[in-house]
């Protein structure tokens, strides 16, 4: 009983950190509708910062009391101006450009953090001292329980308080809620929304450093608490409702609680329980525990246009290339033919979520679940019933099709970052079976000794295999765009109710549209597991579904040549930069943030807006 | 007091407005009046800032404002009153004036929350009530009443009268004749000619996003054959 307790008491003392970071999350997210996938690694800075304004410098000199309390406003302070700074240069630019192009600008950042701070913190992990006045420990139902855990419980609802008072006492968090609703009545009223938007990721980021500056006594300082963390606040923000306090504040109890107790309940599922919750409150609840339904999006936002084919000349440039790489491919060495085989896979991967993302209008970011299940599929086929290539190519996008209908009978329910976070959720979910089952899946080890049948093994062979099905995929999923399924597709995107009205049964079509592209990743995810020979969880980890994330929006989401494009462009770039730099994420992160900036609308997009304007101009 | 010449605005490709020009004098309320589509909220957002034009100035008392963004238009003096009033549903009467409130201007009596409840008394018992909990009229009410907290030197009403029921309507009016014998100035666009009649000075108006004729309310009002050609259904 007493050991309850205490581990009560610990959930809500985790409870308190995840709601520093959800709420800065929330807060900017109402207002600038920007989902900050960097809001982890303002966590990490605000801890790394902590670390050093505490061990270094005049502060540490001072010592004590001030030494370390200091020390934490200091970086919570630092972090809220780094936040501001990255507001006016980077993100005041793209407020107008689509939801995810957002998240990929603030996914750039997530990799520029990173190696920013390996540079100036380096990999070995920090330590902090214990905080003063809150040093040992105090004795509960005869347990002991450190004092410092007591102060984090009591900082939760302190800040939920703090900024209660701050929504509905001051003028500027009226303006704040206000802008939340409706921005642009907000600067018609003469309220300068720069202003607004700068101060609102100020505090934010502060939440976010303040939360992980407090960490700095409870544990060491990382380079991955920026990912451990994110997942997790986005997690409790979108079971709270987004932009809600409350709820943020509520989900964050659930989910302190879930990790104290579910070590001691299910030590078996511990991995996925929160994405669990999280799947069964979103399925209950589509818009979280405390949220509210959206509203019409904001003004100006106009439905994107009709994806185009490629113009007639890019398209014999591009099927000229594509000849010429495959009368060439005898010459080629080992190297470059894994490399391209490669490439093919990612093009039909990134192809497969763009058919979800552009004509479906739905965002994934758990795609790699179903590129994961097809390789699976092959694998475990290969090794449980000794099935040859052949049939594991040929059943993997059937297994990863029912996989997408079952996972997308619960997604394609929601809309936005809401069903985003469920296809996230369903992934995890995917992951941890893989990675847990160890019976069946061989866990972390994976599944080894996945290779290709005789005639295909050679490396030449594979790369003509994987050209073939690969393009047949990408032509199959172009047809349906083009075909009247891949017409009401959009139609349903563009406006729901109008093709409800024309007889177009919304929810049948995305769920199949789901699981279609489910299926072409799932042959995606066979094909490199043959060209790798093993499979592991990593193949349906959260990495890799933004990698196609990713790949689709450099490429552009609304030209049907895109992922094609982007999956070339991003998956050869971090191959070149890997090889060429230690800092590849330093680099690749700045590459995104330019091609974001100076590319609103992907790679393809740009191409064909340059060819257009050349035609115009001759014309 | 408000001068627009040859405005143009689009919407992505579609060219809106061709060239409106229209002036109104202080303390003077011209009504902007035509069917549906023929470009009269366009002209009020194009104004505000809200949809950016893409040729013409809009001068306010000599300075022109084309091309500014809204915040700046409203500090010049320009309140915008939106057609779908656009209250912020969780915010209370109070917490929405208070999102418009500005300085007081020079010359101008400012108006405050007690000012604006001798104005439209129904909002004084729904101080603390949410702005999404409210009947349409009394939204019209408190989009007015917010919009006059910024102390604006002319007013852009866009269809007040829409929705509302009759009694709300007359009630409106009178609002608009109080705030006209303040000094205000106001351009108003409106579909029910009735209530146009009632409040405006003149009449401008368009047609396919082009003006056509500007002339004296009560001379508009004569004139039966004009208002068949540009403004019956």
């Amino acid at each position: 009983m007493e050991a309850l307790a205490v581990q009560a008491l610990n959930g809500l003392a985790s409870a308190s950190s995840l709601f520093l970071v959800a709420s800065g999350l929330t807060v900017i997210f109402g207002v600038s509708r920007i989902v900050n996938f960097a809001h982890g690694s303002l966590y990490m800075l605000g801890a790394y910062l902590a670390w050093t304004f505490v061990s270094h410098g005049p502060l540490a000199e001072l010592g004590g009391f001030w030494g370390f309390w200091g020390g934490v406003l200091l970086a919570a302070l630092a972090v809220g101006a780094l936040g501001a700074v990255l507001e006016m240069t980077v993100l005041r630019r793209i407020y107008h450009a689509p939801e995810l192009f957002q998240l990929l600008a603030t996914f750039a950042l997530v990799l520029v953090v990173q190696d920013v701070a390996l540079l100036l913190w380096g990999a070995d992990d920090k330590f902090g001292p214990r905080a003063p006045l809150l040093r040992g420990s105090v004795e509960i139902l005869g347990l002991r329980f450190p004092r410092y855990e007591l102060f984090l419980i009591a900082v939760g609802p302190v800040v939920l308080g703090l900024l209660w008072l701050l929504f509905h006492r001051t003028r500027f968090g009226i303006l704040l809620r206000a802008a939340t609703q409706d921005r642009e009545m907000v600067s018609a009223l003469g309220v300068d929304q720069r202003l607004l938007f700068t101060a609102v990721f100020f505090l934010g980021a502060a939440l976010a450093g303040l939360g992980g500056a407090l960490q700095l006594p409870r544990e060491a300082v990382t380079l991955h608490m920026d990912m451990a963390i994110i997942v997790e606040a986005f997690v409790v923000v979108v079971i709270g409702g987004l932009g809600s306090l409350p709820g943020a504040f509520l989900a964050a109890l659930l989910i302190g609680e879930l990790h104290a107790f579910g070590i001691l309940v299910f030590p078996r599922i511990t991995l996925v329980l929160v994405f669990l919750v999280m799947a069964v409150v979103l399925v209950l609840r589509p818009h979280g525990l405390l949220g509210r339904a959206p509203g019409a999006p904001p003004a100006g936002e106009q439905s994107p246009p009709l994806p185009r084919p490629l113009p007639r000349g890019l398209a014999l440039a591009a099927a000229g290339a594509l000849a010429g790489l495959l009368l060439a491919a005898p010459f080629l060495g080992d190297y470059p033919l894994i490399l391209l085989a490669d490439f093919a896979v990612f093009i039909l991967f990134a192809a497969s979520l763009h058919f979800i993302m552009g004509p479906g209008g739905m965002a994934s970011f758990g795609h790699a679940a179903y590129f994961g299940a097809g390789a699976y599929a092959a694998a475990l086929l290969l090794r449980h019933l000794a099935a040859p290539m052949e049939a594991g190519l040929l059943l993997a996008p059937f297994a990863a099709g029912l996989v997408g209908l079952l996972f997308g009978w619960f997604c394609v329910r929601l809309s936005g970052v809401y069903a985003a976070m469920l296809t996230l959720a369903f992934a995890q979910i995917a992951w941890s079976v893989a990675f847990q089952w160890v019976e069946v899946t061989g866990g972390d080890n994976g599944i080894l000794g996945v290779w290709p049948s005789e005639w295909a093994r050679g490396r030449l062979a594979f790369f003509y295999l994987s050209v073939l099905l690969c393009g047949a995929g990408v032509l199959l999923l172009r047809r349906a765009i083009f075909a009247p399924f891949g017409l009401a597709l959009r139609a349903q995107r563009d406006s729901p109710l109008r093709a409800e009205a024309i007889g177009i049964d919304g929810f049948r079509i995305r769920w199949l549209a789901f699981a279609y592209a489910a299926a072409f990743a799932g042959l995606a995810g066979a094909l490199f597991a043959f060209g790798k020979g093993s499979v592991f969880p990593t193949y349906l980890g959260i990495p890799r579904s933004v990698d196609a994330l990713l790949m689709v929006l450099l490429g552009g989401v609304q030209t049907v040549s895109g992922p094609i494009l982007g999956a070339i462009a991003y998956a050869g770039l971090q191959e070149q930069l890997a090889r060429l730099t230690e800092l590849w994420r330093l680099l690749l992160g700045l590459v995104i943030l330019a091609l974001v900036l100076f590319f609103p609308r992907g790679l393809a997009g740009a191409l064909a807006h340059w060819h257009d304007g050349r035609r115009e101009r001759r014309a | 007091m408000l001068a627009v010449e040859g405005l143009h605005a689009h919407y992505g490709r579609a060219h809106i407005l061709h060239g409106v020009s229209l002036a109104v004098g202080a303390g003077e309320v011209v009504c902007l009046l035509g069917r549906n589509g023929a470009g009269k909220s366009t002209t009020m957002k194009a104004i505000m800032g809200l949809v950016p034009p893409s040729a013409g100035t809009v001068r306010l008392e000599g300075r022109d404002l084309a091309g500014q963004p809204p915040h700046a238009i409203a500090r010049a003096g320009l309140g915008y009153v939106p057609e779908e009033r656009r209250v912020f549903a969780d915010l209370t009467v109070l917490e929405n004036l208070e999102v418009g409130r500005r300085p007081p201007r020079p010359g101008l009596r400012p108006w405050t929350p007690q000012r604006l409840f001798a104005l439209f008394p129904s909002l004084e018992t729904l101080r603390h009530r949410p702005g999404g909990r409210m009947s349409g009229g009394e939204q019209q009410m408190l989009t007015i009443a917010r919009t006059l907290m910024g102390n604006p030197r002319l007013l852009l009403l866009d269809e007040p009268s829409e929705g509302l029921a009759p009694v709300v309507v007359e009630r409106m009016a009178e609002a608009i004749g109080t705030l006209k014998a303040e000094g205000l100035s106001i351009l108003l666009s409106e579909q029910n000619l009735a209530f146009a009649s009632a409040v405006g000075d003149r009449a401008c108006i368009l047609e396919t996003g082009t003006p056509r004729h500007t002339m004296p309310m009560a001379e508009l009002m004569r004139d039966a054959a004009l208002r068949a050609r540009y403004l019956s259904v």
